[in-house]
């Protein structure tokens, strides 16, 4: 039988928070045939039907008003639609890795003003997001989301902007360093002309606007296309090592992952399987969606009440989903683990324990020692005896023992 | 040329905390007094997050090309608060209006740098860092904390994330995360101090974690005097700016100034500025957040040698767009007050005709304003911290 903190490690590391069913069925099928099980391709699913984009039909200042505020509450609605796809399909690594891609081409709703171009960058996310970047890159540099976001629709031959090429190359596939400015202006040419149709939700590159000159990009000389720019991007040296820093910086740390290729789910497979990813347990703050999500699941909060403490959660830990700080993403590591942090969690686990009667029902039966059955429902490895000093005294009153113990620093880190 | 995003800010302020540098207490500032040359200044570095509309906060009331380019956010003569017969304050800049007129406060106009960058980030990127020419991964306050030794407590924020601005090369200043810290009535301080504890071989994220308890009750014990009747939960914006209002930030500041702390720098902010639409109200409400708390805390510290000054990542396009708002655009205003500031109007006013791409033309390089707080507030040779710059404004000075 394979080792369950083995187990718990790795479905911790790349699923959004598992159920102690979840690690038990693991236990048993084995830490290879788990990891080929959770990153099973999943197929994308059917998009929430939110309406059609008010802002453009807009035309008074009322009903731009108006629209608006149509506009916040698509996006609170999408973005309440992933939480919940998130906790209902988190037995699979799918969503996260969709998280993962949203953080890494983080493009911000505030700038987009669309619940469904957002949604439909997420979707490219689940369908190029799995399998080699190549297609991936593609498919964003077409994204009408993250064309509007970057400043794209300002690309034009007789006033380039750089933003887009200059975060494509710096953000999202090479690196800082891994080209120069000469550069930057060249790919702006090569990104010309593209026009975002938001009734349509498309964008199309417009000839009269596209700059076909040729340039010399990355020590090629021609006239290149979109295509070709993203081909060259995950051809380049620098773009493996720089995926793979950032799947460290998200999943964990195991010294290969660079042998995978340009391939993020071979990444995660590699360091799921390396016999030193275990040791790597600890290492990492938790993202406030990984807390959110997992204490939903873990505790299975019924998610038609969880709305609101969930995404008061969010907002108070700073990880609102489409809505990354900057082009840059969420922080990562420790900056998670702050005294505002600690706070918040103490406050949200108290409003997430309340609407958990199962979870505080199966706590109060429990009949060996209950804190043992509180570290595996919320699939934490052991309590250090610092912890289990502090939660003893509450031990007879369940719901506030789980609320203490979601804010832990044994629930806190993974 | 590239310049530093965000992302990588927090990456330079992240190895200054792995370097060691743990949360600090309000008691660990408050326990420098007397650490100090009693003549020396303060600096109070007040940051816009979003980009402040400088033209409808130093109004150039008289200029038919003020009200041509935006009919339905301008201010005329008789709503502005008259400064001369060219400008005025924004109607809701009432306190700040009167120490104008008591001769305490300076507007440097048209500060800007050249080419300049409309995204936030890296416009912000380039005021944190004091370097518009070329990459820099540490902040211009920052550099001058390391010239000045490196203790974290000379440059102190009270925002919950280190401001890159004050991130070193070799050091960085000290977050002093404050606020009221609200608790659920069930978890008790015994709790906390009992959480906060490291637990034998567990890993440095999660030492971490635990540590985060303990800094928790430091703040706790601390901060009640000060923030209790602040229950003001300003959210945070997405072009950033701290959670805390301004007013209780400025609050911990003007106490440890009171008390003789050793910080020689402070460093708040107040967010959303980021106005595209329907922004003549929002931005007055904005601006008041702005206006009661700094003349309060300017009256406040009219005994101590503190100079405050107000800057946004860039100021607004001069034409409105078609949301009664206004896009990214270049250069603004630096308001100036308190020790040894000489009140008035300074630097050339940009032309709202003569335009780069729709946006102002800058006529005074921020490095100058930037140049006369180092050498006359921080007695800092600034040719040290601005790579090399030797322009000064210090036409401001009395």
């Amino acid at each position: 039988m394979t080792d369950r903190r083995v187990i718990s490690h790795v479905l911790r590391r790349l699923t959004p928070g598992p159920t102690a069913t979840e690690i038990d069925a693991g236990v048993s099928a084995g830490l290879e045939a788990t990891v080929d099980r959770v990153l099973a391709p999943v197929p994308p699913p059917a998009l929430p039907a939110l309406g059609a984009d008010p802002l453009t039909s807009a035309r008074t200042k009322e009903e731009r008003q108006e629209a608006r505020r149509q506009v916040a509450e698509q996006v609170a609605d999408a973005t309440w639609w992933w939480i919940g796809r998130l906790a209902g399909t988190g037995s699979s690594a799918a969503e996260k890795l969709t998280f993962f891609w949203h953080g890494h081409w983080a493009t911000s709703v505030q700038k987009v003003r669309s619940a469904g171009l957002m949604l439909s960058q997420q979707q490219i996310f689940r369908r190029y997001g799995t399998g080699a970047t190549g297609p991936l890159v593609r498919a964003m540099l077409r994204d009408p989301a993250l064309i509007i976001w970057l400043d794209g629709q300002r690309n034009t031959r007789k006033a380039p902007n750089e933003n887009l090429a200059r975060e494509v190359m710096e953000l999202f596939t090479l690196g800082v360093g891994h080209y120069t400015e000469d550069d930057v202006k060249a790919a702006a040419k090569v990104l010309t002309g593209w026009q975002v149709d938001r009734a349509a939700g498309t964008a199309r590159l417009v000839a009269a606007r596209h700059d076909p000159a040729a340039v010399t990009l990355l020590g090629t000389t021609g006239v290149f296309g979109v295509d070709e720019f993203a081909d060259m991007l995950v051809r380049h040296p620098a773009h493996v090592p720089f995926l793979a820093s950032r799947v460290r910086a998200r999943y964990g740390s195991a010294p290969d992952l660079e042998t995978a290729g340009n391939n993020v789910t071979a990444m995660l497979r590699a360091l799921a399987l390396d016999a030193s990813f275990p040791a790597d347990a600890g290492n990492l703050g938790k993202q406030p969606i990984e807390w959110v999500v997992g204490a939903v699941r873990q505790l299975d909060v019924p998610l038609d009440k969880a709305r609101k403490p969930a995404l008061a959660a969010l907002r108070a830990l700073g990880q609102v989903p489409f809505r990354p700080p900057s082009v840059g993403g969420w922080p990562a590591g420790e900056a998670w683990l702050t005294t505002a942090a600690a706070q918040a969690r103490l406050r949200s686990g108290q409003a997430l324990a309340a609407l958990a009667p199962a979870a505080v029902q199966s706590l109060s039966e429990t009949k060996g020692e209950r804190l043992d059955a509180l570290a595996r429902l919320l699939a934490v490895d052991a309590w250090t005896d610092r912890t289990a000093a502090v939660l003893k005294p509450v031990a007879a009153k369940p719901q506030q023992l789980l609320a203490l113990a979601l804010a832990t620093p044994e629930y806190t880190v993974h | 040329m590239d310049v530093i995003t965000r992302r990588r800010f927090l990456a330079a302020s992240g190895v200054a905390v792995a370097g060691g540098v743990a949360a600090y207490s309000l008691r660990d500032i408050l326990a420098t007094a007397g650490d100090r040359d009693p003549a020396a200044r303060t600096l109070v570095l007040v940051t816009l997050y979003g980009g402040n509309d400088g033209i409808n906060t130093v109004i150039p009331y008289a200029d038919p090309a003020y009200a041509a380019a935006r009919p339905a956010l301008a201010y005329d003569a008789g709503q502005v608060l008259r400064l001369d017969d060219a400008f005025g304050l924004n109607p809701a800049m009432t306190g700040l209006h009167q120490l104008y007129q008591d001769g305490k406060l300076a507007v440097v106009r048209g500060v800007g740098y050249p080419k300049p960058d409309r995204s936030h980030f890296r416009s912000m990127d380039i005021w944190q860092t004091g370097r518009p020419d070329r990459p820099e991964n540490t902040g211009w306050l920052g550099r001058w904390l390391d010239a000045a030794g490196g203790d974290p407590r000379l440059a102190v924020s009270f925002e919950p994330v280190l401001p890159p601005l004050l991130a070193g090369a070799r050091s960085a200043g000290a977050t002093v995360p404050g606020g009221s810290v609200r608790l659920p009535k069930n978890v008790t301080t015994a709790q906390l101090t009992a959480l906060g504890a490291a637990a034998p071989g567990e890993t440095a994220t999660r030492a971490r974690a635990a540590a985060c308890f303990g800094d928790l009750t430091r703040i706790q014990d601390l901060m009640y005097d000060v923030t209790e009747q602040d229950d003001d939960q300003d959210t945070a914006t997405g072009t950033g700016g701290a959670s805390q209002s301004l007013d209780s930030q400025l609050a911990l500041v003007a106490k440890c100034v009171e008390a003789g702390a050793a910080t020689r720098v402070y460093s708040v902010s107040l967010g959303g500025f980021d106005l595209h639409a329907d922004e003549k109200q929002a931005q007055e409400s904005q601006l008041a957040k702005l206006d009661k708390p700094l003349a309060a805390f300017a009256g406040r510290m009219a005994a101590h040698e503190v100079v405050v000054a107000v800057y946004s990542e860039f100021g607004r396009r001069v034409r409105a767009n078609a949301s009664d708002g206004t896009d990214h655009g270049t250069a603004s205003n630096v308001l100036l007050l308190g020790a040894g500031i000489k009140g008035g109007l300074y630097g050339e006013p940009p032309s709202l005709t003569d335009l780069d791409q729709g946006d102002l033309k800058y006529t005074t390089d921020f490095r100058d304003v930037y140049a006369t707080l180092l050498a006359d507030v921080l007695g800092s040779d600034p040719a040290r911290t601005l790579d090399g710059w030797t322009g000064r404004s210090e036409e401001v000075w009395a």
